[in-house]
């Protein structure tokens, strides 16, 4: 007997929630960048789950997409933190309040 | 009943992971939670039939992109994160945005009672490395384009963000170094016309 669909987005749910509330605890913007990526492998499990219970493979097409964004994101979004922290010399959200210098 | 069991063990090992993720201050113990949850995912998809999305799962997740955040975060040699002080109403935001998202997640669990309760006919195996292919060359190719052009702009963003110099250094570095082209390019052309 194999778990239903519910199942598998509950899981999912559980899984971004605990990253929507980890974005908002995090004060480290590397800890809140792990926390975007965990919310995206929730999203990225309901596709798998909804492709294998349908027999559709757009799903898993779309995840592929999902996981290449990611890791845009992780080049773009490390290469800022690494700006930041070089002017400011912390990777604190809350330094980053100035837009100036 | 195999499933269940492997999906419960995988399901609460990705959350475990998940929460020990986000309760670590310290930010390289988060980075190695966070290799487990994607890990315990990946074994998800395997019982899910979609052996090529969890191979690809550990090789850009685990692979690429942890390996990315660990150097960052051993390069900048960041120490653990400064407790809230002054944030109080963060943790009454966040607790209140955790209950909102887990009562509509229950309320999903609910409505898809319905849904096919059935996994689709194995003989369909919409997770054959084939099929996605075929799928991303023929129907998808337009977004598999745009995804390409996406990363090509990522790196040539990164390049920009990491580097050292500010424009007008830049502007300086190569005016020198055409200087020093010129006078080179002069000695040369003696030479050859010698």
């Amino acid at each position: 007997m194999e778990p239903s669909l519910g199942s598998y987005l509950a899981l999912s749910g559980i899984l971004f929630t605990i990253g929507a509330v980890g974005v908002i605890y995090k004060r480290n913007a590397i800890g809140m960048f792990m926390c975007i990526e965990l919310m995206l492998n929730a999203v990225n499990l309901t596709f798998v789950a909804f492709s294998r219970y349908y027999g559709d493979t757009t799903g898993q097409l779309f995840v592929f997409m999902v996981m290449s964004v990611a890791a845009a994101e992780a080049a773009v979004g490390l290469g800022i933190i690494i700006a930041f922290f070089r002017n400011s010399m912390s990777v604190d959200v809350d330094d980053a309040s100035i837009l100036k210098n | 009943m195999i499933g269940t069991a492997l999906f419960f063990l995988f399901a609460g090992l990705a959350i475990a992971c998940a929460i020990s993720m986000v309760y670590h201050r310290n930010p390289l113990y988060s980075a190695i939670s966070l290799v487990g949850v994607f890990i315990a995912l990946s074994c998800l998809y395997v019982t899910l039939a979609a052996p090529f999305i969890a191979a690809v799962q550990i090789l850009i997740y685990a692979g690429a992109i942890m390996v990315l955040v660990v150097f960052v975060i051993m390069l900048l040699n960041l120490e653990e994160d400064r407790p809230h002080s002054r944030l109080n109403y963060l943790y009454a935001l966040g607790g209140g945005l955790g209950v909102l998202l887990l009562a509509q997640t229950f309320f999903i669990f609910y409505a898809v009672m319905r849904s096919p309760n059935q996994p689709a006919d194995q003989t369909l195996s919409p997770g054959k490395t084939l099929s996605i292919g075929q799928a991303m060359y023929t129907e998808y190719l337009l977004p598999v384009e745009i995804v390409g052009v996406l990363l090509l702009m990522a790196v040539i963003g990164s390049v920009i963000l990491a580097r050292k110099l500010t424009a007008p250094q830049i502007e300086l570095v190569v005016e020198k170094e055409l200087e020093i082209r010129k006078e080179e390019d002069a000695k040369d052309g003696l030479g050859i016309a010698l």
